[in-house]
């Protein structure tokens, strides 16, 4: 906030010039049929995208020239607003001279691009940027459908934020990087979520597969369980808490003497630990087999100290109860 | 180029009487109401009358309040938050009913004292697309709800609602009944008495008075604890400098909009009926909402194959001004509650177009009206995908 938006509500006032006159006169609008294709010997190709329901919708007209892949005409019909139709007519024009495949590198922000009148003036205000990802989005069908395959195999990754095309994979290491703790931040680093704001969390303008704040929400939260494990592998004894000291001295337990134990039917657990004069007491209490063997007071007890002096620390003394 | 205002149900322009009248507490008689001297009471009359004018406007009992407020936002807050302070927040009653096609003041007020623990039930509506009494008496609970707060009128299709039976029905169940009367004042009949409301919010720019002053009736008897604690004005049930040029205006226009009535319902009613019988004259075009339901000035019409934003895209490019509730620029891609309940197929919930007249609409702009949507909607149907 501050005092450029104070006033809210200039929606048109942020179109470009050139979106303005793209609306106002489409210069791709209309059709390509069957006989003006075949007459330039290309192939028809129409594509449809989106869906009335959802406020947008774009057909998509593609004369391909056969053999050299080339297109060579394109003509665009949409439903929608007026940046929908302003980017689907840059679209159209971008298309045509290209081939299919430089076609499909085309994304919204080159369209974007295209219909701005200054380098570094936005052509169309946040919220509307959604409306150019459309025109990404169905010259990839109209390419699927000429080449009959898949849509997917155009999407090398998986898009989070569809208006400034950012991954999953690049959010997720930018939050591991840089060690981001909000949803602002992965906005100012990436752009995601700086257009449409659909893609930071659920009830926005659109639905979608992933959300921000849950990426935020998991990746933190992996970090945060690294760091404790780190924590725990890498501290010395005596600065851990307690409970940090009773699992690390279970996980040895754990790991290299019930087994052991476990060989004659005998087993242990801890009951407490305490802190005196510098020394840990682990107070253990023996069970099945080991109760009642003399060698639990003696040669067992001894190694059992053995080794949680030689894996945790020298301070350990271990009572049984 | 000719300019033509359809967007009356977003704000009116002020009646030049209305601003005449006004234009004295500016300059001349400005001062303060609660002061002792003779320039604070100087006002007092010409504030008098404009209550006068307003508790007549409304048919409201001298015993009865009419607080002036800052806008209808300030004004339904009041009331919502109030009868939580009051009420909702003690636990016995934690309920309140609203409609789905409140206007944000209440249904964002409503969200904010849900996460405060107040239940909050939003009807359905019927396939008239309003709630009726059979749907309040479904869902109100004799002990629970402390409010009922559903519009008199729709901003948006201009759909009225049967508020008289829904007090009625709130009462039977030990349940206070607010209305946000802002689109009906000036359009429609609206009696507290006879419809017995407990609170009904209005708002001076709706009916050709200034922007930034509103009002709201609270029933003799009634506690409302205060949005706005300070001084003693109104009794400090809600405290500030009363805006007083604003008030003048208030008062007068809310009278000329009730002499007004006769002609909304006759004269505006006419060109607003020829303006929708030619819209509807164009092939695959569908107005919401039954006329008979409707107030005399409201269209709100789907035109298949275009879409809202680019259609009012369009009638601005030549001077015609009009509204879409279901903008691609809205914040949420969900379908107007209205059109889903009349059972409209969601493909056209993107294609609604409100056109809204006063009493200033004259007969030559709705003809050039009707020209220009034509077009308009010819150009964008040869682009649109889906027509």
């Amino acid at each position: 906030m501050g005092k450029n938006d104070l006033i809210g509500g200039a929606l048109w006032e942020q179109y470009s010039d050139k979106v303005s006159a793209r609306m106002d006169d489409p210069k791709y609008r209309g059709e390509i049929t069957e006989a003006q294709a075949e007459a330039m010997g290309a192939k028809l190709i129409v594509a449809d995208w989106g869906a009335e329901a959802c406020g947008d919708a774009v057909r998509l007209y593609w004369a391909v020239e056969k053999g050299t892949n080339k297109i060579l005409d394109a003509r665009f019909k949409s439903f929608g607003c007026g940046t929908a139709i302003a980017s689907s007519d840059v679209m159209a024009e971008m298309c045509i001279g290209k081939t299919v495949d430089e076609a499909v590198a085309i994304t919204n922000i080159d369209v974007e691009h295209s219909l701005r009148d200054k380098d570094d003036i936005p052509a169309i205000p946040p919220q509307k940027m959604h409306c150019s990802v459309m025109a990404y989005d169905v010259i990839k069908k109209a390419a699927s459908l000429y080449k009959g395959v898949d849509m997917a195999s155009f999407e090398e990754e998986e898009i989070v934020c569809e208006c400034a095309r950012v991954s999953l994979r690049t959010i997720r290491d930018v939050i591991r990087i840089n060690d981001l703790k909000t949803v602002e931040e992965i906005t100012n680093y990436t752009k995601a979520g700086a257009f449409c704001k659909s893609c930071i969390k659920p009830g926005g303008h659109e639905k979608r597969k992933y959300y921000l704040v849950d990426i935020l929400h998991d990746v933190r939260k992996e970090m945060e369980k690294e760091k404790m494990a780190e924590a725990t592998e890498t501290k010395d004894f005596k600065s851990m808490t307690v409970v940090q000291r009773l699992k690390k001295i279970e996980s040895v337990l754990e790991a290299e003497i019930k087994p052991i134990l476990a060989q004659d039917g005998g087993s242990l657990e801890v009951v407490d630990i305490k802190d005196e004069d510098g020394k840990t007491i682990v107070y253990i209490n023996y069970l099945g087999a080991c109760q009642g063997c003399p060698g639990a007071q003696t040669g067992t007890l001894m190694a059992i100290q053995q080794f949680l002096h030689e894996k945790v620390d020298e301070s350990i003394i271990v009572e049984p109860v | 180029m000719q300019k033509v205002y359809l967007d009356n149900n977003a704000t009116t322009l002020v009646d030049p009487k209305v601003k005449e009248a006004m234009d004295p507490f500016f300059t001349q008689i400005y001062g303060n109401p609660n002061s002792l001297h003779d320039f604070g009471t100087e006002p007092h009359p010409y504030m008098r009358l404009a209550f006068d004018r307003m508790y007549k406007a409304i048919d409201a009992p001298d015993s009865s309040d009419i607080l002036i407020t800052s806008c209808a936002t300030e004004s339904n807050n009041m009331v919502l938050k109030g009868v939580y302070f009051d009420i909702l927040r003690h636990g016995k009653r934690p309920q309140i009913i609203i409609s789905p096609v409140e206007h944000p003041c209440v249904t964002n007020t409503a969200r904010f004292l849900s996460e405060l623990g107040v239940e909050v039930i939003q009807l359905p509506l019927n396939s008239d697309g309003i709630v009726d009494g059979q749907i309040l008496k479904k869902y109100i609970d004799p002990n629970k709800t402390a409010l009922v707060s559903i519009m008199w009128a729709n901003n948006e299709t201009g759909l009225i609602f049967p508020v008289k039976e829904l007090a009625r029905i709130a009462h039977d169940n030990g349940a206070l009944f607010h209305t946000d009367a802002v689109q009906a004042i000036g359009k429609i009949p609206v009696d507290v008495r006879d419809a017995d409301v407990d609170f009904l919010t209005f708002s001076a720019h709706k009916f050709h008075g200034p922007k930034g002053i509103g009002g709201i009736y609270i029933r003799e008897g009634l506690r409302l604890t205060p949005l706005l604690h300070g001084g003693e004005q109104m009794g400090g049930k809600r405290a500030g400098t009363v805006n007083v040029p604003s008030l003048i205006g208030m008062g007068y226009a809310m009278e000329l909009a009730a002499e007004n009535l006769e002609f909304e319902q006759t004269e505006v009613k006419r060109l607003r009926d020829k303006l929708e019988d030619s819209i509807a004259s164009i092939p695959d075009t569908m107005v919401i909402g039954k006329r008979e339901l409707r107030t005399p000035n409201t269209i709100l019409v789907s035109v298949k194959g275009v879409e809202g934003e680019s259609m009012i895209w369009d009638l601005n490019k030549k001077g015609v001004a009009a509204s879409t509730g279901s903008a691609c620029a809205s914040e949420s891609l969900e379908p107007n509650p209205t059109f889903v309940a009349i059972g409209f197929d969601s493909e056209l919930a993107h294609t609604g177009i409100r056109l809204s007249l006063s009493r200033f609409t004259t007969e030559q702009e709705i003809d050039y009206t009707i020209d220009v949507f034509k077009e308009s909607v010819e150009r964008l149907r040869k682009i649109s995908s889906s027509y």
